[in-house]
């Protein structure tokens, strides 16, 4: 893969956040490259700056400076409606507290992206009927969130990121909610996710979850500690 | 379809929370009440003085002896010398005049026929008084120069008068005794009902018209120091010929005939019932105008009430936003959502507005007996006025919705 255009590219990327008098560097200075067909995941201990680079890659925020590409496209010259487009199209979200609308069933849940979309979307309906049978969730369409599991909104959540066949899947803490054993669930259907070819970003402090992606960045302080694409995994892993 | 999958989701959000839907609805629900009785009763009035206009004619002008024209005492009507057939005739001659004619009237006679009696008023004229007047007869004929002048017995009667004295019908060919004198009827005059309007007048029907010289002679008697008197003149002005200004010509013309000086106040006065028909439109308006203020002022601050509730709605929903936001709502997508949940919201109070202004004006029909009318037009303004309060005050609430930062509103709690 390397050789060929990273799908996500950053350089030079810094947060800086103002907490009263004090400045925290979120993230400082990261360079990174993800290519098409990784499966990533990005540790860290907690104010290392991993959930700072997810609301970046996602544009959900902007850098204070440094520059990110996301298939080829600078993300800071386009509009707030060219961002909300490209989340829509191009990114698929997945969260820890899964953030499904409580009052809309599953297969309406799933369907929301699908009804932003701006190019045409073909037939929404069974779309979103799809994407709740390659979960798993076929027969549990029209149950709201109160009446699943926890596992199984997690799944209704990834349906929904996958909805609108996005070629990235941003994945914040997915299973921090989760047992082991729906852990493990999850994570199998992101490596399949993977193998069809979507992208994988997951953010965990789990070295269990971590296990499962292809690639592990460790966080520290704002910097990339260990990158496995550059290190021996063993060595990696051995840090822990 | 994106507009009415948010129509849906505003519904859903609305009845999620019952009660503070309706509290918020309320000032809306009292602003398009009034507004629907305020263009009711308005269209009402104004179809009453409609039909006065038709009835009566607007290029009439009445003319009585003794009360003041304009400001000041009033002598009471009569008090002064009245009117004579010489002034009528003089008047016929004027070049603004198409028709006049001179009237005395009797109140308190008492008719009495083969079935029954009934006391009434009788009104001497001149055979022009079917043309001034508008005032045709339905049945029979009317009665003729000739007639007037050899002081026939004959009359037409008034609908009311004419039901009461006959009973069973067919009045048309008998003959009545008023104050002892025998007439013949010769005519049914047309039915042209309440004179004024919310009830308060009186009723024109119940009336008998007869020739001016009999009614003079026989039944009111003459007046001691004016011969051939008439106690009212009415002038029907020419088609083109306009009103006001006729009606100082005439003033003028009677100050002259009646030796007024110069300066000193006219001892008639003339009536242009045009005038009147517009103060009493002027009246209904200004009417109209305070319940707009009414409306305009409860829709304003049932505006305030949805915003308020909106903006807490806002803030209540930060993290839904900021999730939709997260995948891919654009801000005008989420405008849109709260603008239409803010509309919705005024539209609903509109329609239960609607329901107890439909209420109002039916009770306001009942007991002013005045027709009720609630045309599409009034429905439509009604409706429409609801719907942009909600345009209006939803887009500041809506707006904020918008802008909010994707990753703020997502984390917040």
């Amino acid at each position: 893969m390397t050789g060929t255009r990273p799908l996500i590219s950053c350089r030079g990327l810094t947060k800086v956040y103002r907490m009263g008098d004090q400045e925290v560097r979120a993230l400082d200075g990261v360079d990174l490259d993800i290519h098409e067909g990784e499966f990533v995941a990005i540790m860290g201990p907690s104010g290392s700056g991993k959930s700072s680079l997810m609301n970046l890659i996602g544009a959900l925020d902007r850098p204070t400076s440094g520059e990110m590409w996301i298939n080829g496209r600078a993300l800071s010259e386009m509009s707030r409606d060219e961002l909300a487009d490209l989340r829509n199209e191009t990114l698929g979200f997945v969260f820890q507290q899964f953030n499904l609308l409580a009052r809309q069933d599953a297969f309406q849940n799933v369907r929301l992206p699908l009804r932003y979309a701006r190019k045409e979307a073909g037939d929404i309906d069974a779309r979103a009927k799809e994407c709740l049978e390659l979960v798993g969730l076929g027969t549990r369409m029209d149950h709201r969130p109160m009446q699943l599991s926890g596992g199984q909104q997690q799944r209704v959540a990834i349906a929904r990121a996958l909805s609108n066949r996005p070629r990235i899947l941003l994945a914040d803490e997915p299973t921090g909610a989760l047992d082991t054993k729906t852990t493990a669930e999850i994570m199998h259907l992101m490596q399949e996710l993977n193998r069809q070819g979507i992208t994988i970003v997951v953010i965990t402090h789990e070295t269990e979850v971590a296990g499962y992606a292809k690639r592990q960045i460790h966080f520290r302080d704002g910097k990339i500690e260990i990158d496995t694409a550059h290190t021996d995994l063993k060595r990696a892993s051995g840090d822990h | 379809m994106k507009v009415g999958v948010a129509v849906t989701s505003a519904a859903e959000a609305l009845f999620s929370n019952p009660m503070r839907s309706l509290l918020t609805m309320l000032g809306i629900i009292i602003g398009v009440a009034s507004v629907m009785v305020m263009m009711s009763i308005g269209e009402g009035a104004k179809a009453q003085i409609e039909a006065q206009i038709s009835s009566v004619g607007t290029n009439v002008l009445s003319m009585q002896p003794g009360s003041m024209n304009r400001g000041g005492r009033n002598q009471g009507g009569g008090s002064a010398r009245p009117f004579n057939e010489a002034d009528v005739s003089a008047i016929a001659e004027q070049p603004y005049v198409e028709s006049v004619t001179g009237t005395l009237s009797g109140q308190g006679v008492n008719a009495v026929s083969e079935e029954t009696n009934w006391v009434t008023s009788i009104q001497g004229a001149t055979a022009e008084y079917f043309e001034v007047n508008n005032w045709p007869a339905v049945e029979g004929r009317e009665f003729t120069q000739q007639e007037v002048q050899g002081g026939a017995a004959v009359a037409l009667l008034g609908k009311t008068t004419a039901t009461s004295l006959f009973p069973s019908g067919d009045a048309v060919g008998q003959r009545i005794r008023v104050n002892g004198v025998p007439i013949e009827i010769i005519g049914i005059l047309e039915a042209k009902g309440q004179s004024g309007g919310g009830g308060m007048g009186r009723d024109r029907d119940d009336m008998i018209l007869a020739p001016l010289s009999m009614v003079r002679n026989r039944i009111t008697g003459g007046n001691r120091w004016v011969s051939r008197h008439v106690s009212n003149i009415q002038v029907l002005v020419q088609d083109g010929y306009d009103v006001m200004e006729a009606q100082d010509e005439l003033a003028t013309l009677m100050r002259e005939r009646r030796r007024v000086e110069p300066g000193a106040q006219d001892n008639f006065s003339v009536i242009n019932f045009a005038d009147m028909i517009k103060q009493r439109a002027a009246v209904a308006e200004n009417m109209s105008m305070l319940l707009a203020f009414t409306a305009a002022v409860s829709l304003i601050v049932g505006g305030v009430g949805v915003m308020n509730i909106m903006l807490v709605s806002v803030t209540e929903r930060t993290r839904e936003i900021g999730l939709r936001m997260a995948i891919g709502a654009r801000g005008a997508d989420i405008l849109l959502q709260f603008l239409v949940e803010a509309v919705v919201l005024c539209t609903l109070g509109g329609l239960i507005g609607m329901a107890i202004g439909w209420g109002g004006v039916y009770a306001y029909a009942q007991i002013a007996q005045a027709p009720m009318l609630v045309s599409p037009v009034i429905v439509a303004t009604a409706l429409g006025a609801a719907a942009s309060v909600g345009l209006i005050f939803g887009f500041f609430p809506a707006r904020r919705a918008a802008q909010l930062d994707p990753i703020q509103a997502l984390r917040y709690d």
